[in-house]
């Protein structure tokens, strides 16, 4: 039996997760600073902003969202796995 | 845990018809919203009771959103839109039942939504330019865009519906995952924020739709620019 592509599949799909998250943490606490800096600056606009930082925050989640979804590509549909 | 997100398994055939879980869920919800629907439009009077006037709001922060997002006046487009935000949203809460799973954790619902919007984009396009002025687009801003055009309008679609599978499955995975570790409980924390990600999901899913199709009627947007009623 030869486990390789199995192994390799799972430290592919952990790579991905892991590499993956960098990118999109980074870019969300920039979001929620900008949006702690704004909110401080004018409080008034607190709801537009918080608002506004969600529905950011979700689309910039979503990549990171992608590479799970490649993850578990790998783990549950590889297609080079029998 | 050993249980695939991406497969779903046929709980028992129709003649050559698998019918899934997600299918049923599906109809489920569509059965309940139609029933909503008809129950709550039925006695429409113009001294609204307290149930229409919690309609009309709702409806009005629709065509807002339409408005704020396209650009267009909402009538053509508020049943399509409004009904995609509602299916979804309902869809995406379903899951908090015990026992039923949200049809959208599962890639063919979503994918049935994107072929929709898809539809959607195309056909509001043609109505609105016309056949010939809608395949000018793609030759917009100029004709060395049109491989890449013809390819964005497949690649967005495909990004829409793995954004919407991904957010409801991975919050349906990580739910799975905390309730094998910790049972009493502990995912409750993990549910509550699957209700706000189903939600804010909902929401980008119906506003993305929206973008896609006003830029594949923009040509009316131009035009109803001028008229005050738009802003």
């Amino acid at each position: 039996m030869d486990h390789t592509i199995q192994m390799v599949s799972i430290f592919a799909a952990a790579m991905a997760v892991s590499f993956g998250a960098i990118a999109p943490a980074l870019g969300e606490g920039r979001a929620v600073a900008s949006a702690m800096d704004a909110i401080a600056r004018q409080p008034d606009s607190a709801g537009t902003v918080s608002r506004t930082l969600f529905v950011g925050l979700a689309m910039i989640e979503t990549m990171a969202i992608y590479a799970l979804v490649i993850a578990l590509l790998l783990l549950f549909a590889n297609p080079f796995v029998k | 845990m050993n249980h695939s997100p991406l497969q779903t398994t046929a709980l028992f055939h129709i003649g050559p018809v698998a019918i899934t879980e997600p299918v049923i869920v599906t109809w489920v919800i569509m059965a309940f919203l139609v029933l909503v629907s008809i129950a709550v439009t039925r006695h429409l009077s113009l001294l609204p009771s307290k149930g229409q006037t919690v309609l009309e709001a709702f409806v009005g922060v629709i065509d807002d959103q339409i408005r704020a997002t396209m650009q267009v006046e909402p009538g053509p487009y508020r049943a399509l839109i409004g009904t995609i935000f509602i299916f979804i949203l309902v869809a995406n809460w379903s899951s908090i039942l015990p026992g039923v799973e949200a049809p959208t954790a599962h890639l063919e619902t979503d994918a049935a939504f994107g072929v929709i919007v898809f539809c959607a984009t195309i056909y509001y396009g043609i109505q609105t330019r016309g056949l010939s002025g809608y395949l000018a687009t793609f030759a917009e801003p100029s004709w060395v865009m049109i491989p890449l055009n013809v390819v964005e309008q497949f690649t967005r679609i495909f990004s829409l519906i793995v954004r919407l599978f991904g957010n409801v499955m991975s919050g349906v995975f990580i739910a799975a995952i905390v309730l094998s570790l910790a049972g009493l409980f502990v995912p409750i924390p993990f549910m509550a924020l699957d209700l706000l990600t189903g939600a804010i999901q909902a929401y980008i899913f119906t506003v993305l739709a929206m973008v896609f199709v006003g830029t594949a009627v923009g040509e009316g947007r131009q035009e109803s620019s001028n008229n005050p009623h738009s802003n």
